[in-house]
């Protein structure tokens, strides 16, 4: 294994194999899904495929919410943003994904007022500090990024500040795996649940997976043992015919998630009919919009909106890759046209999105390996 | 965006008590508290950051794990500059 020497005890790592292979059935192809971006890169970045038997595959899930973002959604957000006397604030991981006339970075170039934040309190600040201006934060992730957000209106609301809006882009993980469950080309065996969204949702939410769909869940952590640790915890539940949720990561992630946060969100937020998921297509109550009492903030009905639908470019197999139909090196353009240089689908921009994850550490690998003299 | 940030709460700020100053090896930036107002953390408390907001209350190791963790997957610069990026100012 890669980074074998960093890992804390390198023996319980080899004795977690062990035990993997032990339970694995050899008979038997386990497909686990891991649903969180965190994970996706997790798994490349310490070389996981190699030292898990070739028996047991992970299909990278949904959870990269720059991945998921349709086009469209970017395209409307910069057409708000260029409007004279607005300034465009968003977290940095947005800045390099291409929209059908450039990314916010080149927006930004071609003069147009881009601001990276890293918080979106300080789109507030920023708000506070340009009274002449109108701030419009360009918001995404899922659940643990939309209590943020709402606790930011919430201020912006109480302080009485009018020169601040959100372009809300939050999307809720629940609907996606259901989603993902109904797809009729998938088949998974088990689902790794993400570590971060559940300190916010908990562990009940996932409950549908185990008890309705039959599959085990394990909600865990992010070191190379804690995933790892996940995996014997799924076969167990697989060989002893147990469908559970379970958590891996409880040093983090209480079963009931955080109260306060969840608070936040339905004050502030309410579920969209439907929205559009870049791979999966619309899926209904998957997203959340502002709700009448912060209307005064919310970028959609302050600006028109003017709803830009692109669909992505008809060589890149985005929407497969997503939904872990196939591998990112499948995809055509991957490492020719697509690289984390030059992307053209979003699942190469973030790290968190599996193809620069792949592109990082399996093809520069590779590559690397053709290089060496035999 | 999706980083997790461990970082020790060094005092409450005067006056507006939902924001705190907070440590993240070495570097001190305010951090809300607003979604921990449950189970308020206080002083010497380890919390992991996300957005400049604190999303749970962690242990000392968790935090010394947490931040291992960020190390092995290369992302510990990317979590630094996130938290020098955070604008509500040092106290200044």
């Amino acid at each position: 294994m890669r980074f074998v020497d960093e890992f804390r005890d390198p023996e319980i790592i080899t004795r977690t194999c062990e035990e993997i292979r032990r339970l694995a059935d050899p008979g038997r192809h386990y497909r686990i899904m891991e649903v969180c971006g965190g994970h996706t890169h997790a798994i490349y970045r310490f070389g996981l495929k190699d030292v898990l038997p070739p028996n047991i595959e992970f299909i990278h899930g949904p959870g990269c919410p720059v991945c998921v973002l349709p086009m469209g959604r970017i395209d409307d957000g910069l057409e708000l943003g260029k409007q004279d006397g607005v300034i465009f604030a968003a977290f940095g991981d947005m800045m390099r994904v291409p929209g059908a006339h450039g990314s916010p970075l080149e927006r930004k170039a071609a003069g147009m007022d881009v601001r990276i934040v890293y918080s979106p309190s300080d789109a507030l600040k920023l708000a506070r500090a340009n009274p002449d201006k109108h701030v419009m934060f360009f918001a995404i992730g899922f659940e643990t990024t939309a209590p943020s957000t709402a606790l930011t209106l919430m201020r912006a609301r109480a302080e009485g500040i009018r020169n601040f809006s959100v372009f809300c882009n939050h999307v809720t993980i629940i609907p996606a795996l259901r989603a993902i469950l109904d797809s009729p080309d998938m088949r998974l065996d088990a689902f790794v649940g993400p570590g971060h969204v559940s300190t916010v949702i908990g562990c009940r939410p996932y409950e549908w997976i185990a008890r309705d769909e039959g599959r085990p869940i394990v909600v865990s952590g992010f070191e190379p043992l804690d995933l790892l640790q996940s995996v014997v915890m799924l076969l167990r539940q697989m060989q002893d015919g147990r469908t559970e949720v379970e958590n891996q990561y409880a040093r983090v992630v209480p079963w009931e998630g955080n109260r306060a946060a969840l608070a936040a969100m339905a004050e502030v937020f309410e579920l969209r009919p439907f929205f559009e998921w870049r791979g999966l297509g619309f899926i209904s109550q998957s997203a959340l919009r502002i709700r009448d009492a912060y209307a005064d903030w919310d970028a959609e009905r302050i600006f028109d909106v003017p709803g830009i639908r692109v669909t992505d470019p008809k060589a890149a197999q985005c929407g497969e890759v997503l939904k872990g139909v196939l591998k990112p090196v499948q995809c055509k353009l991957f490492g020719r046209e697509c690289t984390p240089e030059h992307p053209i689908g979003a699942l190469m921009v973030s790290s968190e999105g599996s193809c620069a994850a792949y592109y990082n550490y399996e093809h520069r690998k590779a590559a690397a390996a053709s290089l060496a003299p035999v | 965006m999706c980083l997790a940030i461990p970082g020790r709460i060094v005092e409450l700020v005067e006056d507006l008590p939902h924001l705190a100053m907070v440590e993240v090896t070495g570097v001190r930036r305010r951090v809300d508290l607003g979604l921990l107002q449950d189970d308020m953390p206080g002083p010497g408390d380890w919390v992991l950051i996300h957005v400049g907001f604190a999303m749970s209350r962690i242990s000392e190791s968790g935090a010394e794990e947490q931040m291992r963790t960020l190390r092995m997957l290369g992302e510990d610069h990317a979590a630094m500059e996130e938290v020098r990026g955070y604008g509500l100012a040092p106290e200044e």
